[in-house]
């Protein structure tokens, strides 16, 4: 089974999002498409402008952008939590947009889970009851709900704090919380908001790590929102770049490191190192290797492959998601990656 | 008069629109009497009858106003009947016993709970939610009360507040949850928030006893309607406080309305709100003290005859008894707050509450053994101690052996200060401060708030009370100013020590929770009623603020900038007046606004021992029973309040947006 198959899951066309007094009639009022300067000059704050994107069912799609740049507005309104200016959003097909209060309630209930970047806990419940509120508010009986949580919670590695209060946990803690809960209702499509920003470089990377784990077992629908573009390449399959409400490219981390669209993209992209974003897949050729050579995962990254070289071999077993050997990667195609990538 | 707003406003200089101003009202002042006689006295003919209007509306409310079959006095019988109940019931339990039959020739058929009995469960509560020591200070002030022999009347005032406390809560809670989710209903309700809380409580006290009749009942209502609003403030602010993230997980788990509220929003700000229950239980006990006027009886009833009786020695044990209640109730309900759930205890049902397995045994065992022994159900009367006689005595040799240096004290500053403020003050063309303090407002906070200045300062003149308020803001400006004096060194002397800061507001916490009414009584002893006596007491009642204020201005300080200053060599005296009081200074002008509102409240009363003021019109009205003119009073003192506390925070927040203030290191 392919990591995507290519049915959409989220689709979202030409989406605004203007803030301001009276911003909707002022907004009407300039006509199609309005350019920046009109916008500024008619008092309005452009968050999100002319957005179209489209997010694959089982894919992790990543919203890198600087501070500022929209990424929490736009995510905002791809969940309806704040109404978009103009556009169309379409879940499953169904145009979200046109949803009523009830239905938006059923949706969110059922199929949308989101994290937060400042975790969001609940201070008055315990983790059991922290991770359980989603199905309470649904009105789901306690022994039922409970058991649901104990489950989650053991997914997240956090059994024998289940009694425990938020403020006794530390902030890494506190956010696996955050992940059980929001995975408490299996949702099909999975919202996180700078989920890893509040933390320390180490545990950050632990929970990428975790993340990771929990996505290959669950393969939900992801939409990450982060400012950090290591954590964009290590996590994405697709990563859309935004700056100043606008996205600049969508693309693999590849395409954007390998063919930057904008001078934008270009000016971030020049310091990644080109085998931190650029797949072991790519560089493969079809075909086992001749001998028995070591594995190394489709998915991986060329950096990883490195230490693989490193202890001497000359040729890596490329793996899919299934453990079956689909390909093999060349040490003199990684040697020229690494080496021309400094151009 | 000058206070037209320019054209040129935004070139002409400043220095010499004031001095223009300022040249003008001086003229008017020193050669206008002859000329102007109307600018120094309002001329009666043009004077707006308000006292009259509103006697005459609480008259058709209470005649003749109903909604349909409905007459407003029903409702407000209504109203009577469901406070009525759980008091009188709270009241048996706690102080009359179970009675049948009326007034004296009623019969007891089954006594109050024991005093034994109440402090036992106090301290419980007192156990369960602070542990030892808070049980040990709970016990240690209810015995205060029983050996003291203000048993009696403290159960009178605990019953009243039981039944305050709860509906103050619950209705302020629902109120500032409307607020919270509806900004119209937030923006509706605020002038009004204002005006309660800057209006004295006499002021209300009329219409109330008019409406409820004399007795608790309306001594609750009105306690209500004074402890309600900081519930519905703290609770609109608590809401609005909860972090936007919280709403959105609300919205995300797909939380109804009611679910949003109840679950969410009111859970996360569950601490804050507690401060508020906090708030109601003490402005509750400070308002029922004030409310013994119209028949709450209890503690503040003791007091208040006290001091109309001039006896020192029973007031001083009243209030004393107040303050043990006080400090029980505020240690009791901030223990509870602070109180973390702790995990479910498991076993039988005993096991599971063993605090009310206690509470009821406790209950039952008392019960019985004060059939057997009176001394348990009542504290007996052979061992109450009394000091009344010891300070009396104490009184009279401080009056006779120091008269002579308190009498120089005092006359000093009478014919030194007290005398030509007021007379300055009161010789003023009202026209001229008119439009000084619509300047005054147009320059630091725009037209909008220069035209409420100048139109509430009006409104006092125009209802006839010009003279009346001056006095009250010469009593209230001495009194901030002095107490600004006496606040700032001690705030910059303990800011920066932690154990000093420690103490020190150990003690302005306890201050605070003293009623207004307990001020009074020392300084009484000492100077017997005026003027000075009214500025001693208001002095001593807001101090607190300025030095709480300063403090916290103080350290809030960035400390970066103090280093930077040092390492530009300043000095110690040149860190704290060009950096720290310069950076504290917004805060600072909020002290003084708070000081300013404790001055008024306190001088309202203060008309208790004869100033002649605005408070001495509301409180004459209040034994005079006529709403209008209290009520009339009343409201010219809440635009006092009003026009101060605007000008003071326009000037805070232009002092905040200062450019470069903070690049002064
Ligand atoms: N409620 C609002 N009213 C007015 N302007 C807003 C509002 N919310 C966001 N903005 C503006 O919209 C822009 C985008 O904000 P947004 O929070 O989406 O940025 P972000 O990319 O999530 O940044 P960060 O990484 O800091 O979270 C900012 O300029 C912000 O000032
Ligand atoms: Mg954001």
């Amino acid at each position: 089974m392919s990591m995507t198959d290519t049915t959409e899951k989220l689709v979202c066309r030409n989406v605004w999002k203007v803030f301001g007094a009276r911003a909707q009639e002022a907004f009407a009022g300039l006509g199609r498409d309005p350019s920046l300067e009109r916008l500024l000059s008619a008092g309005l704050v452009p968050a999100v402008r002319a957005v179209d994107l489209s997010v694959r069912n089982g894919e992790i799609f990543v919203i890198m952008g600087l501070s500022g740049s929209g990424k929490s507005t736009l995510v905002r309104c791809l969940s309806r939590l704040i109404e978009p200016t103009a556009g169309e959003i379409l879940f499953n097909g169904q145009n979200l947009l046109a949803a009523t209060d009830g239905e938006m309630i059923e949706l969110r209930r059922h199929k949308m889970g989101m994290v937060f970047q400042h975790f969001a806990l609940l201070p008055h419940l315990t983790v059991l009851e922290n991770v359980a509120f989603p199905l309470e508010v649904q009105g789901i009986d306690r022994a039922k709900r409970e058991a649901r949580a104990r489950e989650i919670i053991t997914l997240v590695g956090l059994t024998g704090r289940e009694s425990s209060y938020p403020r006794q946990l530390s902030g890494g803690q506190q956010q696996r919380v955050g992940i059980a809960r929001s995975l408490a209702v299996e949702p099909e499509l999975w919202f996180l908001d700078e989920p890893f920003s509040a933390l320390d470089p180490l545990i950050r990377r632990e929970l990428q790590d975790e993340f990771l784990r929990l996505q290959s077992a669950l393969r939900k629908t992801i939409v990450f929102i982060t400012h950090d573009f290591d954590e964009a390449i290590r996590l994405a399959d697709r990563i859309a770049i935004m700056k100043d409400g606008v996205i600049e490219q969508i693309g693999t981390p590849e395409d954007l490191v390998l063919h930057p669209a904008t001078d934008y993209v270009r000016e971030f992209t020049r310091a990644v190192p080109k085998a931190k974003a650029v797949r072991v897949a790519s560089l493969a050729h079809p075909g086992a290797p001749a001998t028995d050579a070591p594995r190394i995962p489709a998915r991986a990254t060329i950096a990883e492959a490195g230490t693989a070289f490193l202890n001497g071999a000359d040729v890596l077993a490329v793996t899919d998601a299934d453990g079956r050997v689909t390909g093999s990667l060349r040490r003199e195609d990684v040697v020229q990656l690494i080496l021309g990538g400094a151009g | 008069m000058t206070a037209l707003p320019a054209p040129s406003y935004q070139t002409a200089s400043p220095r010499l629109i004031w001095g223009i101003a300022l040249s003008l009202a001086a003229i008017l002042w020193l050669w206008g009497q002859t000329v102007a006689p109307f600018a120094f006295e309002y001329p009666k003919a043009l004077q707006i009858p308000a006292a009259r209007w509103i006697g005459g509306a609480i008259t058709w409310l209470v005649k003749e106003a109903a909604i349909g079959p409905i007459a407003f006095a029903d409702i407000t019988r209504f109203v009577a009947d469901l406070i009525d109940l759980p008091y009188r019931a709270t009241l048996a339990l706690l102080a009359t016993g179970l009675l049948s039959g009326e007034g004296s020739s009623a019969i007891q058929l089954w006594p109050p709970l024991p005093w034994v009995a109440v402090v036992g469960l106090l301290a419980l509560i007192g156990l369960y939610a602070g542990g030892i020591p808070l049980a040990l200070t709970v016990t240690a002030c209810m015995t205060f009360i029983a050996v003291f022999g203000q048993w009696q009347s403290a159960m009178v005032t605990l019953a009243s507040i039981i039944v305050a406390v709860p509906l103050g809560v619950a209705g302020g809670l629902f109120l500032g949850i409307a607020a919270a989710r509806r900004p119209w209903l937030d923006r509706a309700m605020k002038p009004f928030l204002d005006l309660m809380q800057t209006m004295p409580v006499f002021a209300y006290l009329v219409p109330i006893l008019i409406l409820f009749g004399f007795g608790p009942t309306a001594a609750i209502v009105a306690t209500l309607i004074y402890a309600m609003p900081p519930m519905i403030r703290i609770t609109t602010l608590a809401l609005q406080r909860v972090p936007s993230e919280i709403h959105d997980l609300g919205r995300m788990v797909g939380c109804t309305d009611r679910q949003m509220t109840w679950r969410v929003l009111v859970p996360s700000a569950r601490e804050p709100l507690l401060v508020g229950v906090n708030q109601v239980i003490m402005q509750s006990l400070n308002m029922v003290i004030i409310a013994s006027m119209i028949g709450a009886g209890g503690l503040g009833f003791d007091v208040l005859n006290a001091l109309r009786r001039l006896d020192f020695g029973a007031g001083l044990e009243a209030g004393l008894a107040i303050v043990a209640l006080a400090i029980t109730l505020d240690r009791l309900s901030q223990a509870l707050a602070r109180r973390n759930r702790a995990a479910i205890p498991q076993g039988n049902a005993l096991q599971r509450h063993p605090y009310l397995a206690a509470a009821l045994a406790l209950i039952i065992a008392t019960t019985l053994l004060g059939l057997l022994i009176p001394a348990i159900q009542t504290y007996p009367e052979s061992a109450r101690l009394t000091t009344s006689p010891f300070w009396a005595a104490a009184v009279e040799w401080i009056n006779i052996t120091f008269f002579d240096t308190l009498e120089a004290i005092k006359n000093a500053v009478l014919l030194g200060l007290l005398i030509p403020v007021k007379r300055f003050l009161l010789s003023l063309p009202w026209v001229a401060v008119v439009a000084m303090l619509g300047l005054l407002g147009w320059r630091l906070g725009g037209w909008r708030l220069g035209l409420l200045t100048a139109s509430l300062s009006f409104l006092i003149a125009a209802t006839g009370q010009w003279e009346k308020a001056m006095i009250t803001v010469y009593l209230c400006g001495i009194a901030s100013l002095i107490a600004m004096a006496i606040g700032l060194p001690i705030a910059i002397a303990v800011a920066e020590r932690e154990r000093a800061w420690t103490i020190t507001r150990a003690i302005i916490d306890t201050l605070q929770t003293l009623p207004s009414f307990v001020y009074l009584m020392p300084v009484v002893m000492l100077f017997r009623v005026g003027d000075f006596t009214a500025l001693i007491a208001v002095v001593a009642y807001a101090v607190v603020a300025s030095i709480r204020y300063t403090v916290l201005g103080l350290q809030g300080v960035d400390p970066r900038l103090i280093e930077a200053g040092r390492a530009m060599g300043c000095t110690d005296w040149q860190i704290l007046t060009r950096i720290r009081l310069r950076l504290a200074l917004p805060e600072i002008l909020l002290g003084l606004n708070q000081t300013i509102m404790f001055a008024l409240a306190m001088l309202v009363i203060t008309a208790l021992v004869g100033t002649r003021d605005l408070g001495q019109d509301v409180y004459i009205a209040l034994t005079k029973a006529n709403p209008g003119n209290g009520l009339v009073a009343g409201l010219a003192i809440a635009f006092i309040a009003i026009i101060a506390d605007r000008l003071i925070h326009a000037a805070a927040d232009a002092q905040r947006a200062k450019p470069g203030l903070g690049a002064q290191a």
